[in-house]
């Protein structure tokens, strides 16, 4: 059982927490601007890294996103930012 | 090459077993080939064979940067199976349960496919009707599906829990009798053997390190065994593709996982059927050995460690135990994961990758063993020709940016 610490409530189990994405995505806008190519790219799209990764994690229980930098092959966990507050 | 059989087991046999030669040659790169593969597992040797035997290409190099069937070729649980929901599915799988079934011939190798017949069973009457529209939807698509209830049921799994307080009584589910297990090391050596004797370079400890682009097209490969000019490439590497795509700047609709699978001490024959128990998420089966092969869903952390966690063990052996109480004597011998390549609607993505001359199969997430000759022979007919397999077209890249999903995971009920 590996161990996540949620900036707001501290360490728990990984069974807790969900990985919502790779961090860095930028919604393209405006949406009457947009093509299929680059909505696809940005809903589906990812670099899947072997190594140093920089993702949105999703603490289910208490509903808190997270930025968490680790090692996809190590599963060493680097750093966890909180999002709260963040607009970009 | 030598060909296999029981005249020629005699008469080694008698000899002392000194005259068996190395079913494949170990090739050195050579500067430059007609297509080159990149991945030594099951869908990249089964590529390299189609292209030699289907398409006459024989100037193939398959890259494989550890040994062949080495990664997720030789971690799954051998399970083949066409039970799949949409006719897009169906065909893609079900030509490949065909071509299994005329394997072992056609490779004069035998992949001991046992078509034991596969069961998904289910416990409630939800479930039931999710396998009634399973099956119906089988049999408008012309494979061997049926429903069948408790009794029947009962009857190919005798040793699932039946007593009054089973968490999961089983209420029937989908037989599908073609289903079954075959075994994973022989399918890659089979075709390594084959593709050989066709004159195939199959190159095990190459790494490859860079994509040569040129002008829009591919012009080669960088490997850390020196350069490699072809104008065809084929990426079948499973959860190292999306690394090699970044190679050509490309991004694709993958995160990788890995997937867990276990092998119990070996016991006298107790289960002759491949079951996946739908409220479980357990599926089993029984090696030639006497081992149960079981595995479940995915880790749920993405990664590219070969290795798993205590979750997903917990839950796939708990749900083990439930469907069999008596297997809890058993101890369990091994576990081991691989990494897959999970796709947001659980359908493989097979098709050009951009770049001219670059092709991909992969995606296929927790379920490309059952489709190696399949994926083998569509990718070995986009290298070969340029254009799709009247099968593969649905499956190219372009199904995320039109919108037109194979979303098995909601169709056929995989876990992921």
């Amino acid at each position: 059982m590996q161990v996540f610490t949620c900036p707001f409530c501290g360490p728990r189990d990984e069974t807790e927490f969900h990985f919502a994405a790779e961090a860095g995505k930028k919604r393209p806008i405006p949406a009457e601007a947009v093509t299929d190519d680059e909505w696809a790219d940005y809903l589906y799209m990812n670099s899947a890294p072997r190594g140093a990764a920089r993702e949105v994690w999703l603490h289910v229980t208490c509903g808190e996103f997270f930025l968490m930098m680790r090692n996809t092959v190590t599963r060493e966990v680097a750093e966890i930012t909180p999002l709260r507050g963040r607009t970009g | 090459m030598k060909r296999y059989s029981a005249f020629s087991l005699v008469t080694e046999g008698l000899r002392g077993h000194r005259g068996w030669r190395p079913a494949w040659r170990k090739a050195d790169p050579q500067p430059g080939y007609d297509a080159v593969i990149v991945g030594g597992g099951g869908h990249g040797l089964a590529t390299a064979y189609y292209l030699a035997r289907n398409h006459g290409i024989r100037r193939v190099a398959v890259l494989e940067k550890g040994w062949i069937g080495g990664g997720n070729t030789g971690r799954n649980t051998t399970a083949v199976r066409s039970n799949y929901f949409y006719p897009e599915s169906v065909a893609l799988y079900d030509l490949a349960l065909r071509l299994y079934e005329g394997l072992s011939r056609e490779l004069n190798y035998n992949v001991m496919l046992s078509q034991r017949g596969m069961l998904i069973a289910a416990h409630t009457p939800a479930q039931m009707e999710i396998c009634t529209r399973i099956a119906n939807a089988m049999q408008l698509n012309g494979v061997d599906g049926e429903l069948i209830g408790a009794e029947k049921a009962l009857k190919l799994a005798p040793l699932l829990n039946r007593t009054a307080d089973a968490r999961y009584n089983c209420m029937g589910g989908v037989w599908q009798p073609r289903g079954g297990v075959a075994r994973h090391d022989a399918v890659a050596w089979g075709y390594a053997r084959a593709a050989s004797d066709m004159g195939v370079d199959i190159i095990e400890n190459c790494t490859v390190t860079g994509l040569l682009i040129e002008g829009g097209k591919i012009a080669g490969v960088d490997t850390d065994r020196g350069a490699i000019r072809t104008d065809r490439v084929g990426l079948a590497a499973a959860g190292a593709t999306p690394g090699l795509a970044a190679m050509a700047g490309i991004r694709l609709p993958i995160h990788t996982y890995a997937l867990q699978a276990f092998v119990s001490e070996p016991v006298k024959p107790i289960l002759d059927t491949v079951l996946l128990y739908l409220g479980t998420g357990t599926y089993v089966s029984q090696s030639d050995k006497g081992e149960l092969v079981f595995g479940g869903g995915l880790d749920r952390v993405p990664t590219h460690g070969q290795n798993g966690n205590l979750p997903a063990q917990e839950t796939v052996i708990s749900g083990l135990l439930e469907m069999f109480p008596a297997f809890a004597q058993l101890r369990l011998l091994r576990q081991w994961a691989g990494v897959v390549d999970v796709v947001p609607d659980s359908s493989p993505v097979i098709g050009p990758a951009g770049p001219e001359g670059l092709f991909l199969n992969c995606g296929w997430g927790t379920g490309g063993f059952k489709a190696i000759p399949a994926g083998g022979w569509l990718l070995a007919h986009l290298l070969a020709t340029g254009s799709h397999h009247e099968i593969s077209r649905p499956f190219d890249l372009d199904r995320f940016a039109r919108g037109r999903l194979i979303d098995e995971a909601a169709g056929s009920g995989i876990a992921h």
